[in-house]
């Protein structure tokens, strides 16, 4: 069998078209990022950004860079850093295309997908506007309770689901402990790529404390090693967000010109380099 | 007396609001309710578990992004936080943004899982800090979350309580108003009149809103500050005393 391992992140790039509908985590779940600057090195555009339920800093620079079509997400936040520059000014300017939605209808929509359905139903939704601007989302009668209704979501399955891990063997087994919404991700999408800090010689499935907490090498289409590869955010337990460079990049995002000088730097770092 | 910060005011309230709980969540970027909701824990005898999104230690879903919402909708979570760019007199939230959606003036981070919990959890708290014309208005410009639904939606949950930086209201289900309960030291009726959007109802007497007392300080101070610094570092750094201090 070939190997799913990659040598290089420009190599994980690259199984990323133009205009894929693609699937990323919230920033606390393991957030690709090495990847995302490959993916911004190559130019990527017309992407179709599902956050999985929200973003931040990586839906961020996608949207500065001009590589994103349509915006699915339930929001997107630099936390305690606040708003987020460049989605904020592209939507005044009407640059991307927003689908709105609220957090489990972006759960119910990938639940669907892995369970091969056609629609998940949906609790609460109706009498919120989000409702009005998604055409896709239909109310329904409750089938074995006509005095109520609910919401149907469509199934949602992305063409490449894309996170970072710490861990992955060499048949591709990615461990990613309690961040089940990654499991939910690479179940529902086409192909699922994944960064992670380790490439380990023995297979995961050797330790069994760890079984619980492995996506399966079947759900995953590609492995590329990158340490530190959720930077500048942080990656669980194993480090923390480099604030003073989120900092920095809040201060210089301000303005369009400010962005473009940050971006290209982060994406000339040398330790980007060095990772592909 | 002793001193109090309006943050710690805030924190107090917050915990005061959560009595009876068993299990509360807390929300991305909410310092103020999650330190509340520390708060509570610390002073409670009974169990009472808190879930603080984003956190690794004070967190103990293990089924991904989903199991908040899979708890909730069992009714297994008792309050909840919400805010909003805007929040009207029937409590309707909109954490979309100002303007005519898509194309908003100003755009906020989105509706998070507003548009659901606010349905399903029983005691929804509304915080939002500015207590302003420009936060408390008469209508939302986009509806995120309805304050309350017809009887053929599934609503066991909804709004319970706002808390603002000058003072706190009770939202009355069937009136679908807020009524005022109490303000915070240092402000007054008129200061509330002149800078809410929207009309509510309110006692002749409107009481003062109690403070933290000396253990709750100690607590706020000690354990509830050294608890908090693992999710929210720069609110704990900037915002709150430390007994250490």
């Amino acid at each position: 069998m070939e190997s799913p391992i990659l040598p290089s992140l420009a190599a994980l790039a690259a199984r990323v078209p133009d205009g894929a509908k693609l699937a990323v985590p919230t920033d606390y779940s393991g957030v690709a990022m090495a990847a995302t600057f490959a993916l911004l090195r190559r130019g990527i555009k017309g992407l179709h950004l599902v956050c999985v339920p929200a973003s931040g800093i990586q839906a961020e620079l996608l949207i500065g860079a001009g590589a994103v079509a349509t915006l699915e997400t339930s929001a997107i936040t630099l936390g305690e850093l606040g708003p987020a520059p460049r989605f904020v000014d592209a939507v005044k300017r009407g640059s991307i295309r927003l689908l709105d939605a609220t957090c489990p209808a972006i759960h119910a929509a990938l639940q669907a997908a892995e369970k091969g359905l056609p629609f998940m139903p949906l609790r609460g939704l109706i009498g919120s506007d989000l409702l009005k601007f998604r055409a896709d989302w239909k109310i329904i009668e409750n089938p074995f309770d006509a005095r109520e209704r609910l919401v149907a979501i469509p199934a949602l399955a992305p063409d490449i689901a894309l996170f970072h891990a710490p861990l992955a063997d060499r048949e591709g087994n990615i461990w990613v402990g309690r961040r089940r919404e990654l499991v939910v991700m690479a179940h529902a999408a086409k192909n699922t790529l994944v960064t992670v800090e380790e490439v380990r010689k023995e297979s995961l499935f050797e330790d069994e404390a760890l079984t619980s907490g492995i996506l399966p090498a079947l759900y995953v289409s590609a492995v590329a090693e990158a340490k530190r590869g959720a930077w500048p955010l942080g990656l669980w337990d194993a480090y923390g967000d480099d604030e003073a460079a989120l900092e920095r990049y809040v201060a210089a995002a301000r303005e369009e010109d400010g962005f473009r000088r940050i971006l290209a730097s982060w994406l000339a770092r040398p330790q980007a380099a060095a990772a592909e | 007396m002793s001193a109090f910060s309006k943050t710690e005011l805030l924190i107090a309230t917050v915990a005061r609001l959560l009595e009876g709980c068993r299990h509360v969540a807390v929300g991305a970027s909410s310092p103020i309710p999650g330190a509340g909701a520390l708060l509570a824990r610390a002073q409670g005898t009974g169990a009472f578990r808190v879930n603080l999104l984003g956190s690794r230690r004070h967190n103990f879903f293990t089924s991904g992004g989903v199991e908040l919402f899979d708890c909730a909708a069992e009714g297994r979570i008792d309050a909840f936080f919400l805010g909003g760019g805007q929040i009207d007199g029937e409590a309707n939230i909109n954490l979309v943004g100002l303007g005519r959606y898509p194309r908003t003036n100003l755009r906020w981070p989105g509706s998070f899982g507003s548009a659901y919990l606010y349905y399903l959890v029983p005691r929804v708290i509304l915080f939002r800090e500015e207590h302003s014309r420009r936060t408390l208005v008469d209508k939302v410009d986009f509806v995120s979350a309805p304050g309350a639904s017809p009887p053929d939606v599934y609503r066991p949950g909804g709004p319970a309580a706002l808390l603002t930086g000058l003072a706190l209201f009770a939202f009355d289900k069937e009136r679908r108003r807020f009524r005022l309960e109490s303000i915070h030291p240092g402000h007054g009726l008129e200061e509330i009149l002149a800078n809410t959007g929207f009309a509510f109802d309110r006692p002749e007497e409107v009481p003062t809103t109690p403070g933290p007392d000396a253990d709750q300080l100690a607590l706020l101070r000690g354990r509830v500050r050294a608890e908090l610094a693992e999710t929210y570092p720069r609110f704990v750094a900037s915002v709150l005393e430390s007994s250490a201090a």
